[in-house]
């Protein structure tokens, strides 16, 4: 449905957007990650042929943004970073001017107002203008706007950013309902937004492309082996304990983490390829030791973009205190 | 063609939604009525002096009236173009509704006219207003309707013209007071190119008086259309509509 390559964008002085490539399938949901300045909005920008790119091309529902934008336009929702509302307007009339502007057909219009109203919850401010609406209302008023003419591909920038944790939840889940119908990207700097939304993530730093994959290719890529927090009690001490556990088959390091109520704690990190719990679990029980707890260390995103993104970083002390912090 | 309309008509909204439409109006009903006012009282002071000197003679009040008072309007009218055009681009940009536009299926000259036009007939509103007072000379006398008529045409287009030349302007900066300060300066240059002449007829000094609105203005108020002068007009529209164009096309390659 979206498919970018190389796809450059260049300022006076400085390079938005470097020779980036991706392409997305029809109705999934993808995550467009990165800090601030990484080149999200410029994409974004790119796609909704707002900005034609400097190389490269990217192309929308088989149209090219640069030859055929009008195409492009008539496929596309978008909200950009500020939702584009006329405060003069009220809530209705701004999304009927909406309409109009991308050619929908004035008899279906006004029962289409209506159902998207429902869906993104602003029902009940229709007559209101849209000056005396609360930053929340704003947002999802920016989403009716983008989702009205039901394009195939929405674009959302930070779609949920200044809503409060209930209205976050909500959008999250009306942008998840919109998925099987359109395709979406949404750029966030939010992590466990990607995580609970999205399927696939592309994480971008500084222009560059750091990694396209789906959410747990990326979790299981960057950690080959098995990492496990054990909590034990009634032992006689530390290093008794810390010997057993090393002695377990498939374990490859055992590290010593500070005592918490009297129970040790220790994290354990298998062999590449091999799974350790169970062995461990009875590795404990048999030694006649009490296992309290047992989970396993997933990498969570928020790691992994740290690693990915800091990874390339001027200051490779800073690198490696994040690695040892993930390890 | 309904994509520009969609436009105007969101434009004109705007407008009458907020004081600029009905503070401009008032402004400019007061100050016309204030010049008809006094040309009227210039007209009958004459005519009693004359009447008193014994020459009877017919005073023309196309020419006594009319004509004053539609060359005040005129200038005046260059006065409102900035408040007219200032907010048109650089309160989108500002905001970053333009966003919406550009992004919508709808083609920048489309954007364009449809704003420009909205700006037009805004302008012709306000002079509709000017016209209250003049059309009351038809309660007491016999003017000719023909030169008003032309005079009336004259003016919406030397104000189409600036108007153009304002929604340039105000695609160039996202702040309005910066779009209306450069409109009034542009206009009010416009306005007075034609003074060069006054001083010197060398062929340099005629071109450029020929830049000027007023100078293309002056036949309409006594009621001859010149082809020369609405080719002006017209040139003037097409050349700010096209420069806004290309800036609204600059505006994504820099953004």
């Amino acid at each position: 449905m979206i498919r970018v390559e190389g796809l450059t964008k260049r300022y006076p002085r400085t390079v938005a957007v470097d020779n980036i490539s991706f392409s997305v399938n029809k109705g999934e949901i993808v995550g467009f990650l990165g800090p601030n300045g990484a080149g999200k909005t410029t994409t974004m920008r790119v796609l909704t042929c707002f900005m034609p790119p400097s190389e490269g091309m990217a192309e929308v529902a088989g149209y090219d943004v640069m030859r055929q934008s009008m195409e492009v336009k008539k496929r596309i929702g978008y909200l950009p970073e500020t939702p584009p509302l006329y405060p003069e307007m009220a809530v209705r009339e701004y999304l009927d001017f909406v309409g109009k502007l991308k050619g929908m057909d004035r008899a279906k219009l006004k029962p289409r107002i209506e159902e998207v109203a429902k869906r993104c919850h602003i029902d009940d401010v229709m007559p209101k203008l849209i000056s005396k609406l609360s930053k929340g209302y704003r947002q999802r008023v920016g989403l009716a706007q983008a989702i009205l003419h039901n394009p195939d591909v929405l674009i959302l920038d930070e779609p949920t950013s200044g809503l409060d944790p209930k209205q976050i939840l909500e959008t999250r889940d009306l942008i998840r309902e919109l998925a099987g119908e359109h395709t979406i990207i949404l750029s966030t700097h939010i992590l466990p937004e990607v995580e609970q939304t999205c399927e696939k993530v592309v994480i971008i730093n500084k222009g560059k492309l750091v990694a396209t994959d789906s959410v747990s290719n990326l979790t299981s890529r960057l950690r080959g082996s098995e990492a496990v927090e054990l909590e034990v009690s009634g032992a006689p001490g530390v290093s008794e304990v810390h010997a057993g556990l090393a002695a377990v088959d498939g374990v490859a390091s055992v590290v010593d983490k500070p005592a918490r109520d009297g129970r040790l704690r220790f994290e354990v990190e298998g062999l590449p390829g091999r799974q350790i719990r169970p062995e461990l679990a009875r590795g404990v029980v048999n030694a006649g030791w009490n296992l309290h707890e047992l989970h396993s260390l997933s990498f969570s995103l928020e790691e992994i973009f740290l690693q990915l993104t800091s990874a390339d970083a001027a200051a490779p002390e800073a690198a490696a205190k994040v690695e040892g912090g993930v390890q | 063609m309904s994509n520009i309309w969609v436009i105007c008509r969101k434009e004109l909204k705007s407008y009458f939604t907020s004081p600029i439409a009905y503070g401009l109006m008032a402004f400019f009903g007061f100050v016309a009525g204030y010049f008809f006012w006094a040309a009227t009282a210039i007209f009958i002071s004459r005519g009693m002096e004359m009447q008193m000197m014994g020459r009877g003679m017919p005073m023309d009040v196309n020419e006594w009236v009319v004509r004053p008072v539609l060359m005040n309007v005129s200038v005046i009218g260059l006065f409102l173009i900035p408040m007219i055009t200032m907010r048109l681009f650089a309160e989108e940009k500002r905001s970053g509704t333009i966003e919406l536009l550009i992004t919508s299926p709808v083609r920048d000259w489309e954007i364009i006219l449809g704003k420009w036009l909205a700006a037009v007939l805004m302008y012709g509103a306000i002079l509709a207003v000017s016209a209250l007072s003049v059309g009351l000379l038809f309660l007491y006398g016999q003017p000719d309707w023909r030169p008003l008529l032309t005079g009336y045409l004259g003016l919406l287009l030397q104000g189409a013209c600036l108007l153009s030349i304002g929604t340039f302007i105000s695609t160039t900066t996202k702040n309005q007071i910066v779009a209306g300060v450069g409109t009034f300066a542009v206009c009010l240059m416009l306005w007075v190119l034609d003074w060069i002449t006054a001083f010197n007829t060398e062929a340099w000094a005629k071109v450029i008086s020929y830049l000027s609105v007023v100078t293309h203005f002056e036949p309409f108020s006594k009621g001859v259309i010149d082809t020369k002068d609405v080719v002006f007009y017209l040139s003037m529209i097409f050349i700010g509509l096209f420069l806004s164009a290309r800036s609204l096309e600059s505006l994504r390659w820099r953004a």
